[in-house]
């Protein structure tokens, strides 16, 4: 192993203009966006960038050296695939610095029509295992894969020791717990999901009752969870639901935590991890801002002196302030599977 | 700059609550109306059209309301339940607009208030964080 591995690039998130501007001037060395549909996982009203907008931030970043990714990464739906074709076409001709794609035809695509242009493999196709990067690499030369967030620090070294393929992994932000690109929970109570709508948990179904004691969040209709007065609130994800499981009524599947390897950066950095991405392209320019700022202090600290590396208490508290259900965990990375 | 963590005093918000909401809330109405006009807040009114909105200031007790038709923003009435109610004390109301805190987390800490249509809030949260201050003279108010 080499003795100075490269810091992983900082990937952050842009759901508007503002927020790509806070990326880059709080030091993200890259940022991904999406268009204004649903060839992308965040496809909410009002959020991302139409032709001018994307323009204008890539126009942004590239002005500050920093890199753009443009996220289509969803499935090409059924008769009309045309949409996903054009987004890839637009992504070209704004010359974003690569395309993470997740459906495999689309990288097909993507390659015949430009051979130059470097696509990377979202967490949404669901790639766990090196065997299967390495096929998209041969089959698409794809640079560049996100892995999901289920492996433990150990098989995602198992990965990268037997890749070419540059590997991003997920370090802050909200927990999506099933292989994910796999996850059917939202199809089930309201037949839209993020890989065919772009949405998980769409806000059309999602309604709030603010009853005398406690707020309840429902998803067409069905009682999801339930906050006492006080008690951190999450997104209305049915995974992170509270069901009553044989008579006990508790997070069966996932508490409401978000995502933090702050703690973990050294020995991301000594697997040779290329990038680590923040989730949360729904969020606001102040999170971008916040979350930013304080990962670009940590990587810099963890890349200045691994050895001495400790988490800062600023930085765990501004990070907490931030995170679903004000809990965070180094979720899979820290297990013990092998 | 940084808003401190203060609610407003009861004798203030006792005095605020009692006067008509009607100024302020003719002073919020102009204000969407000129920033859509100079297309800094560049809104696609067929999203908001035919909506009401409540805008209720916990801490002074203060409730706005507005509508939104297809080409602007207007005084409401406070008779009908509005199909997007926000809630929060001024000092949050402050941060959010000033983008020192993001609404979700605001939320998450239960310190703001969504009733009503969720999509709808969507919307609007989304229009306010599209919002490039920084081409419009109150940049220097803003944190990013
Ligand atoms: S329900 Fe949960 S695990 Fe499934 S896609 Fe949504 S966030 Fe991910």
């Amino acid at each position: 192993m080499p003795a100075t591995r490269p810091l992983p690039e900082l990937v952050c998130p842009a759901g508007s203009l503002p927020a790509l501007k806070a990326a880059v001037d709080n030091g993200a060395d890259t940022v991904y966006l999406g268009l204004k549909n649903d060839t992308n996982a965040r496809n909410f009203a009002g959020l991302n960038f139409d032709d001018r907008t994307a323009r204008d931030g890539i126009h942004y970043a590239h002005q500050h050296g920093r890199k753009v990714l443009l996220a289509i990464n969803t499935y090409a739906q059924g008769g009309d695939i045309s949409r996903w074709h054009r987004a890839i076409d637009e992504g070209a001709a704004l010359g974003v610095d690569a395309i993470i794609l997740a459906d495999i035809g689309l990288m097909k695509y993507a390659r015949d029509r430009y051979p130059d242009l470097r696509l990377h493999m979202s967490v949404q196709s669901s790639a766990t295992n090196y065997e299967a990067i390495n096929l998209a690499q041969d089959m698409f030369d794809i640079r560049r894969a996100v892995l999901p967030r289920v492996l433990t620090l150990d098989q995602v070294k198992q990965v990268i020791d037997h890749t070419n393929v540059e590997i991003e992994v997920f370090g802050f932000g909200s927990l999506c717990v099933m292989v994910e690109g796999r996850c059917l929970l939202s199809s089930y109570a309201t037949g839209e999901s993020p890989n065919s709508h772009g949405v998980c948990s769409p806000a059309k179904f999602v309604r709030w009752e603010h009853g005398q004691q406690a707020l309840g969040a429902r998803l067409n209709g069905i009682l999801i969870d339930e906050y006492q007065q006080g008690e951190a609130a999450g997104y209305p994800t049915l995974c992170k639901g509270r069901f009553e499981v044989e008579g006990d009524t508790y997070y069966a599947l996932e508490e409401p935590t978000s995502l933090n390897v702050m703690s973990m950066l050294p020995q991301i950095i000594d697997i040779g991890v290329a990038a680590i991405k923040v989730e949360g392209r729904q969020r606001s320019p102040a999170y971008v801002a916040q979350v930013t700022r304080t990962l670009r202090e940590a990587l810099d600290a963890a890349g200045r002196d691994k050895q001495r590396f400790a988490v800062k208490p600023a930085w765990t508290q501004a990070l907490s302030k931030l995170a679903e259900g004000q809990q965070q965990t180094l979720g899979a990375y820290n297990r013990p599977w092998k | 700059m940084h808003i401190p963590d203060l609610t407003l005093p009861t004798t203030l918000a006792n005095i605020l609550g009692k006067l008509p909401s009607t100024p302020p809330c003719w002073a919020l109405v102009t204000t969407l109306n000129q920033l859509k006009k100079r297309e800094i807040l560049q809104v696609d009114m067929s999203l908001l059209s035919g909506h009401s909105f409540e805008v209720h200031i916990l801490d002074a007790d203060m409730r706005l309301h507005f509508v939104a038709d297809d080409d602007h923003f207007s005084v409401g009435n406070n008779t009908t339940v509005p199909d997007l109610h926000l809630a929060a004390n001024l000092a949050d109301f402050a941060r959010m607009m000033l983008r020192e805190e993001d609404p979700d987390t605001l939320f998450f800490n239960r310190k703001l208030v969504i009733e009503g249509d969720t999509e709808l809030g969507l919307i609007v949260k989304n229009l306010l964080d599209s919002v490039d201050w920084s081409a419009t003279p109150l940049q220097r108010f803003m944190a990013v």
